[in-house]
This record gives C-alpha cells, sequence and structure tokens, in this order.
C-alpha cells in the first residue's frame, strides 16, 4: 500500500507540473509549485519508509520548511505587481 | 492480532488520503478559473496531507520517526492555510479580481483594495482570460 501511495504521489505530481506549464496567469504557477512542494514532502516520507531508513525524515521536514518560505517570498514579490497594469489593460 | 488491525489502519489512511489527493489534483487540472483551482488544491491537499502523514505514523511505531513526523504534521498544519491565504490576497490584490471587475471603468480611484461589488457581479470566468 506504501507502494502504491508513492505512485499517487508522483501521478499527483506529473498533474500539478502540467497545471504549472500551461497555467494562464502567475498564481496558477505559484499554487500549482506550492502543491508540488507539498507532494514532494509526503513522497521524500513515503520513500523512506519504503527503503527502511526512517531517518531520512528530516529531509521531508527541512523541504517543508524551505516549501513554506519560498512560496510567502515569490509571492510578496508578486503581490502588487500586475494591479495598475491590470486596471489599466483590463477593458 | 493488534499488529495486523494497525497494519490495515494505516493501509486504510494511505488509501483514502491517495484518494483524496487524485481528486485534488484533478480539481487543479480541470477547474475553470484559479479561484475555483485553489480551493480544491487547498482543501484536499490538507486532508490527503493529514491522512498519509497518519498512516506512516502507524506504520512507523513508536520511536524517533513517529516524533518527526508529528513535526511535519504540526508544520503543514499551520503553513498550509498561511500559504492558502497568501495566495488568495496576493491574487486578490492583482489583476485577478474576485468582485465584478467589468466595471473597472466605473470607479478609476478605487485605489486597488476595495472590491465591495455586488456578489451578483462576479465575473469568475474573467480569471481565465487575463
Amino acid at each position: 500500500m506504501i507502494i502504491a501511495t508513492a505512485v499517487a504521489l508522483l501521478v499527483v505530481m506529473v498533474m500539478a507540473l502540467v497545471r504549472a506549464l500551461l497555467g494562464p496567469t502567475i498564481h496558477d504557477r505559484i499554487l500549482a509549485v506550492n502543491v508540488f512542494g507539498t507532494k514532494t514532502v509526503l513522497l521524500i516520507s513515503v520513500i523512506c519508509f519504503i527503503s527502511g531508513r526512517p531517518e531520512f525524515i528530516d529531509i521531508a521536514l527541512v523541504y517543508a520548511l524551505i516549501n513554506f518560505v519560498s512560496i510567502i517570498g515569490v509571492l510578496k514579490y508578486f503581490e502588487y505587481q500586475g494591479a495598475s497594469a491590470g486596471e489599466g489593460a483590463s477593458d | 492480532m493488534i499488529e495486523s488491525a494497525v497494519s490495515v489502519l494505516a493501509a486504510m489512511m494511505l488509501g483514502l488520503g491517495s484518494f483524496f489527493m487524485i481528486s485534488g489534483a484533478l480539481g487543479i487540472l480541470r477547474f475553470p478559473d484559479f479561484y475555483s483551482r485553489m480551493h480544491a488544491a487547498s482543501m484536499t491537499d490538507t486532508l490527503g496531507t493529514y491522512l498519509i502523514i497518519g498512516g506512516l505514523m502507524f506504520t512507523a511505531g513508536w520511536g524517533l520517526p513517529l516524533f518527526k513526523l508529528t513535526l511535519i504534521l504540526v508544520f503543514i498544519f499551520f503553513t498550509s492555510p498561511t500559504a492558502g491565504h497568501a495566495l488568495a490576497k496576493s491574487a486578490q490584490l492583482s489583476e485577478l479580481r474576485l468582485g465584478g471587475e467589468q466595471s473597472g471603468s466605473a470607479k478609476p480611484g478605487a485605489g486597488g483594495v476595495h472590491s465591495d461589488q455586488h456578489p451578483d457581479s462576479r465575473d469568475l470566468a474573467r480569471a481565465d482570460r487575463v
């Protein structure tokens, strides 16, 4: 069942990558990358239990920290960008 | 007896978490605009993550891996809604306005933050065309 979970995680990551590649706006891409990072944390945890080395969960923990900080940083960078351009270009 | 029950419970949680994650990924891939995509991602992401980490915790047994998985669970419990809120706020402040933006010429000096339009004037499909 753990291996089936790993396969399902890989499928979900591929679907998130597809959304990140063809997302129409920058926020769709950020959302897809956020989902991808969360699923990477889960995949690392699952792979730890498949390979029988549970001490590698530290990597998943650090990846969760880095993922959150990077998402918040990218969002602060894009927060006010495009507001004036969107109002000027809309209709 | 107890071990088999725990392993069955762990397998059930892993399978259910996989189902929720795949449904959430289908929502991300197929929903028509950004906010519904974000809803699908946030909701099913949270539930799938809890179920999978919970199944791994049942698999792990007592020890240090259980503590580390608990740390991951607590961290995702706090950061996943925070990231979703930040994403929604950023999208609302940028060009993907949720309130009726089709009347953008009616209020040119609104400052960009206030979106107190009537909910009937929502143009959700606009988020797909930007």
